[in-house]
């Protein structure tokens, strides 16, 4: 079917989300097209939260820029979308001189980048600070403006306030080929639909070099690099108090252990070049190649309590640097191109840019009025007695338990069912309500969520999915199995 | 919020909550509640539809809802209230208990005395840090045993099962009767973890083969779960390159062990035994926290629910004489582990034990014509020969009061197997 846009973002990652909301602002018809079921489902989900200080970035690239923007916009910004932040601090530990050495290159840049109050610190202060560390720690960069973020989160709010705002998502529409058509209007083809539009924004993460390639004749290349992850469960009193990274090498920042906004510990990732960038599983090897650097940060780390390992897949444009703005050769056509590590903490600056270049370039007209956001429903297990009472007489449901792991009531499952970008699978409920994601991993609330899901949206168990798809959770019922194995 | 009162609440309505309020009640403890996080009691019972529960209790065979429906209805009898989908947030040290409801919303009770039946969950893939994909078809044992037995729905065809926990075997049954083709059960060690007649009955009578010292090394399939490889694992459990099987399958069961589930009792401060993963107790099954009592599952992972019950009178017994202020001397007998032994249950007793002391425990590895031997400083209390002790088995002895006698704390008692002659 051909479906008419003024602007087609392609990608639901971050960046996509972060443009959409940014150009909910205007008088013009946006859809989201995203291959997954949801929103955040690339790169924006299988991170490290870090919402970095802005010290790693070489001074004058788009990485240094819009890191340094982004990480100063996102303490008030989750603040207003209710995304959980933490500004937790960060070390870059060192174990030699040499990596002195290092820190000295970092401290200088953080300071062209217009990082504040960063410092080198001996031992002693070190692991005074952080008494997990491996005493053979010599010397460490101290950030205190590094921060924590559930990057998922943010992904949701930003699609959320888009919605609200009339912008439309589209899922399970991945984009097979680009063309700009002789009136300068673009052609997106899915498998099922063609889309037409005025402007064209390329957020695609692991395939943006595809689809700029399409459009431009200065071709780019991504490098798909996975990094793998171990979770771990929320300790009693949390082993480190900031992200601790290692001093960083040429293939990322390396491997860091950092508290997550939820209280959990995360371990990780590992950097391997791959082919294919939805080849998000786990390896041995991957993972045994975190362990090894994890133990240097911290020796007594122990897996007996580790929830889930999971990765992601960075997206490396050869170059080095973002790719952001208009696409060379396609004028109309706007992208984010080679978007990897700070691209969280940059996200929100991206957007900001993209949307303020395009409604000047295209001279869209703002609109008069803009729907005021609206916060998901505070988590229960966070409320104060007071406001667990009062939450309780307005709505009973808050009053049933789904998840007992990570105590998350009914009432926030349905709400997330009913967000503006609703919750149409397992997995979407788990990363907006953590319905699952304790330690029994889902064991005991999954089919709980499932007659939920079933319930609110209409549709049969046997329809409900992981995360959407072709990822039922059910072959049928009892009566349909033995019918079919009567006829076998 | 109002503060309520009871003489003894108990958290969980399966069968050691059950059996303990039961226990309590027909000591005459008239102040007494259970409270339950699912919407009928029965506990665990309610979706385990096999038979070969109660040899021991009843000399009989029941299924797992009738063997609940017995202590159901006693509880009946006895107008023992239990409140259902009502889930505990919260257990203090002094005994205040914060729990929630549709029906009641937020309440505080305050107990005389708190006995801790929550049971335990089952450990999840994390838990072995398996690589692969995170697709759809993955279940804990228990999970798929839900769907199938209480919701009616299979969830899956073609499915391999991970661990030989029993749960698993009865799976690995069930989901055959049911049409599914079962293709392998996988068990990292080089035995089972299941009991021997779960092994006959669930997997040799179906042709399932049981591939011992082997574990799923990779999982694939983007969406839905489209194969594993299996590898055989060497004596330090490290998968052997080059033994790689892989099976095609649209489901993964986890049958990789049972925790008990002690996120409460860790909130009210109650110690917690590195080799259980329960509560440390004395023979009355008192924890750390005075007054908090726990007995079932939540205490240690039972093979039989008959053994569940008999801890759980105990428990309620002494939770009413606790409740009745009834003390005691405070000299302790510690319990210790000694070779081939892990897990020894209670940790601790009271000198001079009031009644008959069981112990409880399970062998750390497979021993043949061996023997459980009870001794304390020089002095052998107790020894009893077997033909095979195994993990998958937890051992039970008790103990006369009596055979205390002469004992003064100094020394802890030390529970060990002896292996025999070859």
């Amino acid at each position: 079917m051909v479906q008419q846009t003024d602007v087609l973002i392609i990608g639901g990652g971050v960046i996509g989300c972060a443009v959409a909301r940014e150009l909910s602002r205007y008088d013009v018809s946006i859809t989201v097209l995203d291959r997954a079921w949801d929103v955040a489902e690339g790169a924006s989900k299988a991170n490290s939260g870090i919402v970095h200080a802005g010290y790693d970035a070489v001074p004058g690239t788009l990485k240094a820029k819009y890191n340094v923007e982004g990480a100063q916009m996102l303490p008030a910004l989750c603040e207003e979308l209710g995304v959980p932040y933490r500004q937790c601090g960060a070390l870059v530990v060192g174990f030699s001189e040499e990596d002195r050495g290092t820190l000295e290159t970092l401290l200088a840049r953080g300071e062209a980048n217009g990082v504040p109050a960063l410092r080198i610190i001996g031992k002693e202060e070190l692991l005074s600070l952080e008494p997990h560390l491996n005493p053979q720690a010599c010397c460490a960069l101290l950030v205190p403006t590094s921060g924590i973020v559930s990057p998922y989160e943010l992904t949701f709010a930003f699609a959320d306030d888009a919605a609200l705002n009339g912008v439309r998502f589209r899922f399970g529409a991945e984009v097979k080929s680009v063309e700009r058509l002789s009136d300068g209007s673009f052609e997106a083809k899915t498998e099922h639909d063609t889309w037409r539009c005025r402007i064209l924004v390329n957020c695609a993460g692991a395939s943006s070099a595809d689809l700029h390639n399409q459009l431009s004749p200065e071709k780019k290349k991504i490098i798909h690099r996975r990094g793998q992850y171990y979770l771990l469960d929320r300790p009693v009193s949390a082993p480190f108090e900031r992200t601790i990274f290692q001093c960083p090498s040429a293939m990322g920042k390396g491997v860091l252990v950092s508290p997550t906004v939820h209280g959990n510990v995360l371990l990780g990732p590992s950097a391997e070049d791959i082919d294919d960038p939805l080849d998000t599983e786990t390896t041995q090897s991957g993972l045994d190649s975190v362990m090894d650097r994890v133990r240097l940060t911290w020796p007594d780390v122990s897996l007996r309590t580790n929830i889930t390992n999971f990765s992601g897949v960075r997206a490396h444009e050869e170059g080095g640097d973002f790719i952001i703005g208009p696409v060379a050769g396609s004028p109309g056509a706007y992208e984010a191109t080679g978007i990897e590590s700070p691209g969280l903490s940059s996200a929100p600056a991206i957007g900001r840019a993209l949307a303020e270049m395009i409604s000047h370039e295209q001279e869209l007209v703002r609109k008069e009025r803009i729907r005021p956001y609206e916060k998901p429903p505070i988590p229960f297990r966070e409320m104060t007695p007071a406001q667990q009472q009062e939450a309780l007489e307005a709505n009973p449901l808050y009053g049933s338990i789904i998840c007992r792991c990570e105590v998350i009531t009914e009432a926030e499952i349905v709400a997330a069912i009913h967000r503006p970008v609703p919750a149409t699978h397992i997995d979407a409920v788990k990363r907006r309500t953590r319905a699952g994601m304790g330690r029994c991993q889902g064991g005991f609330c999954s089919p709980r969520v499932a007659s939920i899901l079933s319930r609110e949206t209409g549709i049969p168990l046997t329809e409900v999915t992981k995360n959407g798809g072709n990822s039922y959770l059910l072959t049928g019922t009892l009566t349909e199995n033995a019918e079919r194995s009567d006829r076998t | 919020m109002n503060r309520e009162h009871v003489d003894i609440l108990i958290i969980g309505a399966g069968p050691a909550g059950l059996a303990s309020a039961i226990a309590a009640r027909e000591d005459g403890i008239e102040s007494l509640l259970v409270l339950e996080r699912e919407s009928q009691p029965g506990g665990i019972l309610r979706q385990c539809i096999h038979n070969g529960f109660g040899l021991h209790r009843f000399s009989e065979e029941l299924t797992g809802p009738e063997y609940a429906q017995r202590d159901i209805d006693r509880a009946r009898e006895l107008k023992i209230p239990i409140e259902c989908d009502t889930t505990v947030l919260s257990v203090s040290p002094d005994r205040v208990v914060t729990c929630i409801s549709r029906e009641n919303g937020l309440r505080q009770i305050e107990a005389g005395a708190v006995i801790l039946a929550m049971g335990c969950r089952e450990r999840p893939r994390g838990a072995l840090c398996t690589p692969g994909t995170r697709c759809a078809g993955i279940y804990s044992a228990g999970t798929a045993q839900r769907f199938v037995n209480l919701e009616g729905f299979m969830p899956g065809q073609r499915v391999v099962i991970l661990g030989s926990g029993d749960i698993g075997l009865i799976m690995a049954r069930r989901m055959t009767l049911q049409g599914a083709k079962v293709l392998a059960c996988v068990e990292i060690m080089p035995y089972s973890s299941g009991l021997n007649r779960n092994i006959v009955q669930c997997l040799q009578d179906y042709d399932i083969p049981l591939y011992l010292s082997h574990t799923v090394t990779d999982i694939k399939g983007r969406e839905r779960l489209e194969s594993v490889t299996v590898s055989r694992v060497d004596e330090r459990r490290r998968p052997i390159p080059g033994t790689e099987m892989e099976f095609e399958c649209d489901t993964l069961l986890l049958s990789v062990g049972l925790i008990p589930e002690n996120e409460l009792s860790e909130g009210a401060g109650v110690s917690i035994s590195p080799a259980t993963s329960g509560a440390v107790v004395s023979d009355s099954f008192e924890t750390s926290v005075p007054g908090i009592f726990a007995c079932g599952n939540v205490l240690h992972v039972h093979d039989l629910v008959d053994h569940v019950s008999s801890e759980s009178f105990r428990a309620g017994h002494a939770a009413a004489a606790f409740v009745r202020s009834e003390k005691r001397e405070s000299v302790f007998l510690f319990v210790q582990d000694g070779e081939g032994v892990r897990g020894t249950v209670p940790q601790k007793i009271q000198l001079p034990p009031a009644q008959d002391v069981t112990l409880m425990f399970r062998p750390s590895g497979v021993f043949r014509n061996a023997s459980a031997v009870i001794s304390c400083g020089g002095k052998e209390l107790f020894r009893r020969k077997a033909m095979i002790f195994t993990p998958g088995e937890m051992a039970s002895y008790t103990l006369k009061a009596d055979s205390f006698a002469g004992l003064d704390g100094s020394e802890p008692l030390t529970v060990r197997i002896e292996k025999g002659a070859e």
